[in-house]
């Protein structure tokens, strides 16, 4: 056999399954809740600041994107809040939103038909952190003292425990499962949720991704190698995406889970459909564990594969949500792959980096984007990418700088890139029910 | 049109093997890779005893530059992913870049390799971490790195559902395929066994603290203590059957079907998600529970999960004794590896139509009365396999491989076949 064969399982194609976004919830630096998030988002104002979680002194880069989450006041229990890492609570505390906006009550869906894809980086990096500080006695003794382990310590070592949790939370006996394929998790886990819809292995999904990484061990880990911005004297305009000034990316922190559900049985409940996710494709560029090629092949690859996956044409599209983490080779990287994925569409097309405002939780942030592109699509509002203010001549595209857009738009495309060289692109389109 | 996933090529990196006739030699001769721990003294912790890939020496099988950027757990997983690749005889670069996929499953990530940044930076300050930490100890380091030796640049993912972790990845590569990829580099491995590592495994209580290698992982043994932890696994090269045919390639069997299911919240009361993961594999493969000639338990050495496991497939199976095997008492629970060990071993019973053993099982616990395959291989006609595995919190997952060629009605080749195995076996054992 050769040549490209045929995709199944697609929007086009014969067995018909859809996916539908019914429900949305995210926690998200600048404020907890869909509201907050989208308000934040739409004013053009920034939550990125300096490091209050530890103590950040004699780290390289300072400054990161919080939360400001109180998962006491968000309704976990004092046992869940000992028990889970604080990825794990934004992850649950997401779903939840997500399934009362959605209107599923007990009930609605057969456990057996509702999964669970949850996306993440670096799991509970930040629990493995603390406890590993406790065992070894400040990093003292290799041959850490077993008397000191929590019971729930190996819940920190497994990330899949955190989607134990939402699966706990939401009663899913259905196909449940972690995808961690770093930075571009989140839009593999929303992917990965559609494909379960799309070959009928469950009606309803919860997906979407969650990560905590402001801890020392991560933030000096990204010092190493010069990844994120030591512009630490002005956080608030720190993450600057497309901008020539831009000098890495701002570490985030945050969690978005989406219900998603079969096309039709959002229809015959009647519920409003925020959009529905229509093609996905990922890639890996075989290249290096960090580094891009400046060409942004791969990428374009994936965005052609999730265009035809959508049966739409380049023209179509009416924003795209960048990857856009404000590193040097990341920006240029992503403009080169709209040019050849895209071609002329690609200057006429508005793009815009939310990392800007919000800073790039890592696998987080792939699901946090796709709700976005969500809520961009059903406001018909293209969120700006703050902080842009001088042109790199090699990122010369259309970045709706600084002041979010009214936009008509019925496609939107959503890209992702991470270490380990991976390249995702999903196209969403605009809910009809 | 849906594509079938073949399996051409298997690469192991076990405690009793390395490398697919070492590891299967080793498994029908019943010599087992269980140990004290060497990697670390283990005086005076939870667990004395693990499954180390003794024989595994990084420097032999790796480029030089790639042995510091990666863990442990990497080395193991790049190193299978190279054996199953010249297994399956194929050169990646002569299939079209695009067509070329990569999901792993992992558990826990780069375990020690994190362990040892962090100590650095707790006990000497965060200019100490170095730059390979970022690329190390993340759970898809080890999809990101076979995807840059072998130039593979299709789908790429990577699973984290604990010890479900090697079957939810072999099924996820079923459908790149069916998607249009042409060849997946599946599976999974893991290498926690250093000090944070073990503890953190002890604190689920489910391991076993016996310092007898022989009397340490024991399931459905009344005597059964828990499991012993053990390093490395498996990847398997899966293809699209037709192209797999078009290049004349040697196929090990078909992944005919696959489900995962998770188990009711804790304290419900309800059923637990296996069997129905097992049902639903079956019905995705389109056979009937007759067809089952082997299953591979997930075998998990804790009292309650073995009882819990065998009613299961009694009760799948309606009374009938179909035999049930755990090779894996041989290598140590090997987390995301497990599973994808399991496989390899349920497509080379298929291929030499013989029962790998369970080794150490005396006397089955009550509630555990199954058809175990004890001590000895057992020749048998073989066409279908069940694999199961449970991952921490409630993941199930199954697998039904089918062999490559049509079982042979008549049972005297067969027999003949697998005796020779077995004879060789006991001749190696005996050397």
């Amino acid at each position: 056999m050769s040549g490209p064969r045929p995709v199944d399982g697609g929007r086009r194609s014969g067995d018909g399954r859809r996916v539908a976004v019914t429900g949305i919830g995210v926690v998200a630096p600048g404020g907890t809740g869909v509201k907050e998030f989208w308000t934040l988002l739409t004013s053009g104002q920034t939550a990125t600041r300096p490091i209050s979680l530890f103590d950040p002194t004699g780290f390289r880069s300072r400054i990161a994107a919080e939360c400001d989450f109180d998962p006491a006041a968000a309704g976990l229990s004092p046992q869940e809040i000992r028990r889970m890492d604080r990825a794990a609570q934004f992850a649950v505390v997401s779903a939840r939103e997500a399934l009362t906006d959605s209107g599923l009550g007990d009930g609605d869906v057969p456990p057996e038909r509702l999964g669970v894809s949850i996306g993440s980086a670096v799991g509970c990096t930040m629990g493995l952190e603390q406890e590993y500080v406790v065992l070894s006695d400040g990093g003292r003794h290799w041959r850490v003292d077993p008397r000191y382990a929590v019971p729930h310590l190996y819940g920190y070592m497994v990330p899949s425990t955190m989607a134990c949790e939402v699966a706990w939370q939401a009663g899913a006996e259905g196909p449940v499962a972690l995808i961690s394929t770093g930075c571009t998790a989140g839009l593999d886990a929303v992917a990965h949720g559609c494909q379960l819809i799309w070959e009928g292995s469950a009606d309803v999904v919860l997906a979407g991704a969650t990560d905590a990484p402001i801890s020392p061990i991560t933030v000096a880990c990204f010092d190493a190698i010069k990844a994120t911005s030591p512009n630490n004297t002005d956080p608030a305009h720190a993450s600057r995406p497309f901008d020539n000034r831009r000098d890495g990316f701002v570490l985030g922190e945050g969690s978005a889970v989406l219900v998603l559900e079969d096309y039709e049985s959002a229809n015959r409940r009647g519920v409003p459909v925020y959009a529905e996710i229509a093609g996905f494709a990922n890639r890996s560029n075989a290249y290096h564990m960090t580094g891009l090629r400046p060409d942004g092949r791969e990428m374009a690859e994936a965005i052609r594969h999730a265009m035809g996956w959508a049966g739409i044409a380049a023209e179509d599209i009416g924003y795209i949500n960048a990857h856009g983490s404000g590193t040097r080779q990341n920006d240029r990287h992503e403009t080169a792959a709209f040019k050849d994925s895209l071609g002329r569409h690609a200057y006429e097309v508005p793009v815009s980096s939310i990392k800007s405002m919000i800073g790039h939780s890592l696998g987080a942030i792939g699901a946090i984007e796709v709700a976005a592109c969500a809520l961009a699509l059903e406001n018909q509002v293209v969120p700006p990418t703050a902080n842009l203010e001088v042109d790199d001549p090699e990122c010369d595209l259309d970045y709706v700088p600084k002041v979010a857009r009214a936009q008509e738009m019925d496609w939107v495309l959503s890209v992702g890139s991470g270490f380990g060289g991976f390249q995702s692109a999903m196209v969403l389109g605009r809910g009809r029910a | 049109m849906t594509a079938t996933a073949v399996v051409t090529g298997i690469g192991v990196v076990a405690p009793n093997g390395l490398g697919v006739e070492a590891y299967w030699s080793a498994t029908l001769a019943g010599r087992g890779g269980l140990r004290r721990i060497t990697r670390f003294d283990p005086t005076g912790y939870p667990v004395q005893v693990a499954g180390e890939v003794g024989d595994f020496v990084a420097a032999q099988r790796l480029p030089g530059r790639l042995i510091p950027q990666t863990d442990h757990w990497t080395h193991l997983g790049l190193t299978a992913a190279e054996l199953a690749l010249a297994d399956a005889g194929v050169d990646p670069a002569t299939v079209p870049e695009y067509e070329l996929a990569v999901v792993t499953a992992s558990s826990s990530g780069g375990t020690e390799f994190g362990q040892k940044e962090i100590e650095k930076l707790w006990s000497k300050g965060p200019v100490f971490v170095g730059a390979y930490q970022s690329i190390a100890w993340f759970y898809a380091a080890t999809t990101g790195q076979i995807s840059i030796r072998h130039g593979m640049r299709g789908p790429c993912g990577v699973i984290c559902t604990e010890q479900a972790g090697g079957l939810d990845a072999l099924g996820q590569a079923r459908r790149m395929v069916r998607h249009g990829t042409r060849l997946a580099v599946t599976g999974g491995t893991d290498a926690s066994v250093c000090p944070y590592g073990v503890v953190a495994q002890s604190a689920t209580g489910l391991l076993s603290g016996r310092a007898d290698p022989a009397r340490a992982y024991l399931p459905f043994d009344a005597d059964a203590s828990g499991y012993v932890p053990g390093e490395g696994g498996a990847m398997l090269v899966v293809e699209d059957a037709a192209a797999a045919l078009a290049r004349g390639a040697r196929t090990y069997g078909q992944v005919a079907g696959y489900a995962a299911t998770f188990d009711p919240p804790p304290g419900s009361g309800r059923e637990p998600g296996l069997r129905r993961a097992a049902e639903l594999a079956l019905a995705d493969a389109g056979l009937p529970l007759d067809a089952v000639d082997v299953v591979f338990a997930d075998a998990a050495g804790v009292p309650e999960a073995d009882r819990h496991e065998a009613a299961t497939i009694a009760r799948l199976f309606a009374g009938r004794p179909v035999p049930v095997t755990a090779p894996k008492t041989m290598t140590g629970r090997l987390y995301a590896g497990g599973a994808a060990l399991d496989v390899a071993a349920a497509l080379l019973a298929l291929r030499d139509q013989v029962v790998p053993p369970t080794v150490g099982v005396d006397r089955l616990a009550a509630g555990c009365e199954l058809n175990l395959v004890r001590d000895r291989p057992r020749p048998a006609r073989l066409g279908t396999a069940l694999v199961l595995a449970r991952g921490h919190g409630g993941f199930n997952a199954a697998a039904v491989i089918t062999s490559a060629a049509p079982v042979i009605t008549s049972a005297a080749p067969v027999i003949t076949s697998a005796t020779a195995v077995i004879a060789a076996a006991d001749r190696e054992e005996r050397n």
